[in-house]
């Protein structure tokens, strides 16, 4: 039974099969018995959970369903807010932190049923590429408890891939979404940025952070991008999206491969299952074209210049004076920002601050950050024009399947490099989806299709396509 | 090194993050080896090339000001550190 699909579960919902309280309570027997050895979810809402399931219950009892979510338990990560439950962001600057409102994809979520059953894992204020930063600890691969389950949306993604919940919620700034939801084998999307509003995600790199679903199948992702899609006052960087482009045959469809993408630095395996991959969507019609993306050689720099003066901004509200860890060691007002960031912020955030701080000051701005800047409208232009060839591009999501814990932590340049295929898309603000594809080595591999601004329905389109036509892939098997 | 300890010390002050020895040293290090690579910057072909700012093309975004219900004093205040009454109480801001 846990095995479903979202699909799958609001099939047997709708037909009486299964109610919300039986799936709700299934799924939480599952978490208590998994989450010790993969630690998934920092918070369970066992009791919220249930009170929602009864609910859900009732008004399909009463022909009142709210939509094809209702009832379905769906985890989400630790940082989106929500009203009166622990929001941590995995910090210990949060460790106690009670939100008093709800993200705006929080409440689209209750206003269509869902069962939201617990918070998931993630690097501390979702900075990294392995959930290893986590003041909670590190989550567990579900194929491997000895590998990462890649981050920074790793609970969510282990708590999918190892049926501990239906469906999930991540987010994605460099490919937090994507490189997850490959190191676990499930779909992973990153919308367009400004579809999904941000209202509630607690900022890390304003200008590059989306809200995304983490689910089994790119069907499934659909099913939730469509719950929680859509313009808000309350986001003043969200869009209005019109449907732009009609939907086209597949064998219409323009493929292009970024020979960048494909050069030294990818795992010969990954290679080898990708571009098998590429070959059943020809077979599908669609027409390859190699395509080159020159500045992309740049990407990972600029991201880790810009990325880095945001998030310096956006934690500067940690001060240990309105909300979060404030330190009992102060005795000056100026004390008290010093040592409650001081012992409040993991290794990883202090880094980023400081390097954000360094990049952003008099005398260096120019030469970093300005240059960035430029450097980001370049890697746009590379994009915009493949666009004008192509309909999508397709290529690996990380150079390698899922890492061992503790391999790259060591050294952060060498955790940085894991997001090399993954960032770009962010500094463009393009959609992105990650789509299973094969195995290396029993571990999962998937393919990244990326679309031009808006044609986030057109590329699940795609996925769905390629779904459809490779061969089943295996599970996650863990008891 | 690109990034004395100097440097780093000076950086940490402004970020507000009080480090130790050994931590100011390991950020030293670190710090430098991003920043070297980061450089290779230098080499990217910006001329005549826009600064993006705001990647979805949006500006001037603002609503009419309307007075509408915001948060409660509980609210506002069931996380803070340390209160008073319904204020925030902090340590003295002059000396």
């Amino acid at each position: 039974m846990h095995q479903l699909t979202l699909k799958q579960a609001a099939e047997k919902l709708k037909n009486g099969v299964i109610t919300s309280q039986d799936l709700t309570k299934q799924y939480l027997a599952r978490i208590k018995k998994l989450n010790p050895k993969i630690n998934a979810y920092i918070t369970v809402l066992e009791k919220e959970a249930m009170e929602a399931a009864e609910e859900s219950d009732e008004r399909r009892e009463n022909n009142q369903v709210l939509s094809e979510i209702d009832g379905i338990p769906i985890a989400v990560k630790d940082n989106l807010a929500m009203e009166g439950t622990k929001t941590t962001a995995a910090s210990k600057m949060l460790e106690n932190f009670i939100a008093s409102y709800d993200a705006t994809v929080i409440s689209k979520l209750k206003k269509a049923g869902a069962v939201i059953i617990g918070k998931t894992n993630m690097d501390e204020f979702a900075m990294g590429s392995s959930t290893e930063t986590s003041y909670f600890g590190p989550t567990k691969n579900p194929w491997d408890l000895t590998r990462v389950p890649g981050g920074t949306s790793g609970g969510s993604a282990a708590a999918v891939a190892a049926d501990m919940c239906i469906a999930a919620l991540g987010s994605d700034t460099g490919g937090s979404i994507r490189q997850p939801a490959s190191f676990c084998g499930i779909a992973g999307l990153k919308p367009t940025y400004g579809m999904v509003s941000r209202y509630g995600l607690f900022a890390m790199a304003s200008s590059l952070d989306q809200i995304g679903p983490m689910t089994k199948t790119a069907e499934d992702a659909e099913i939730l991008f469509n719950i929680i899609a859509g313009y808000d006052e309350k986001d003043a960087t969200s869009t209005k999206y019109e449907e732009r482009r009609k939907k086209k045959e597949i064998k219409d469809i323009k493929i292009g491969i970024p020979k960048e993408y494909f050069a030294e630095g990818l795992d010969s395996n990954v290679k080898k299952v990708i571009e098998d991959s590429i070959d059943i969507l020809k077979k599908q019609g669609t027409e390859i074209k190699e395509i080159s993306l020159p500045n992309s050689k740049y990407a990972l720099s600029c991201y880790y210049i810009i990325m880095p003066v945001e998030v310096a901004s956006n934690l500067a509200r940690y001060d240990g004076i309105k909300y979060g860890y404030s330190s009992k060691n102060a005795e000056t007002l100026i004390e008290t920002y010093f040592h409650s960031r001081s012992e409040g912020f993991g290794t990883e955030a202090k880094r980023r601050i400081m390097l954000g701080t360094y990049t952003s000051s008099a005398g260096y701005i120019d030469q970093y950050y300005n240059k960035a800047q430029k450097v980001r409208a370049l890697i746009k232009k590379d994009f915009d024009h493949a666009f004008s060839e192509i309909d999508f591009i397709i290529g690996p999501v990380s150079p390698t399947p899922a890492f061992k814990l503790g391999e790259k932590t060591s050294d952060p340049l060498t955790m940085y490099l894991s997001d090399i295929y993954t960032i770009a898309v962010n500094l463009a603000g393009l959609p992105a989806i990650s789509v299973p594809c094969g195995l290396s080595d029993h571990l999962p591999i998937s393919l990244q299709i990326i679309g031009p601004a808006f044609s986030d329905y057109q590329m699940l389109n795609l996925a769905k396509t390629f779904e459809g036509a490779r061969n089943e892939l295996p599970r996650a098997s863990i008891s | 090194m690109s990034l004395s300890i100097n440097e780093v010390e000076h950086v940490a002050e402004l970020a507000r993050i009080k480090l130790a020895d050994e931590e100011k040293r390991k950020f030293s290090i670190n710090l430098s080896e991003i920043i070297d690579y980061v450089a290779e910057l230098e080499k990217a072909p910006t001329e005549n090339i826009l600064e993006i700012n705001q990647i979805s093309g949006l500006e001037n975004i603002a609503r009419v000001d309307n007075i509408a219900a915001s948060l409660s004093v509980e609210k506002v205040l069931q996380n803070v550190p340390d209160k008073e009454g319904s204020f925030f109480k902090v340590k003295k801001v002059f000396e």
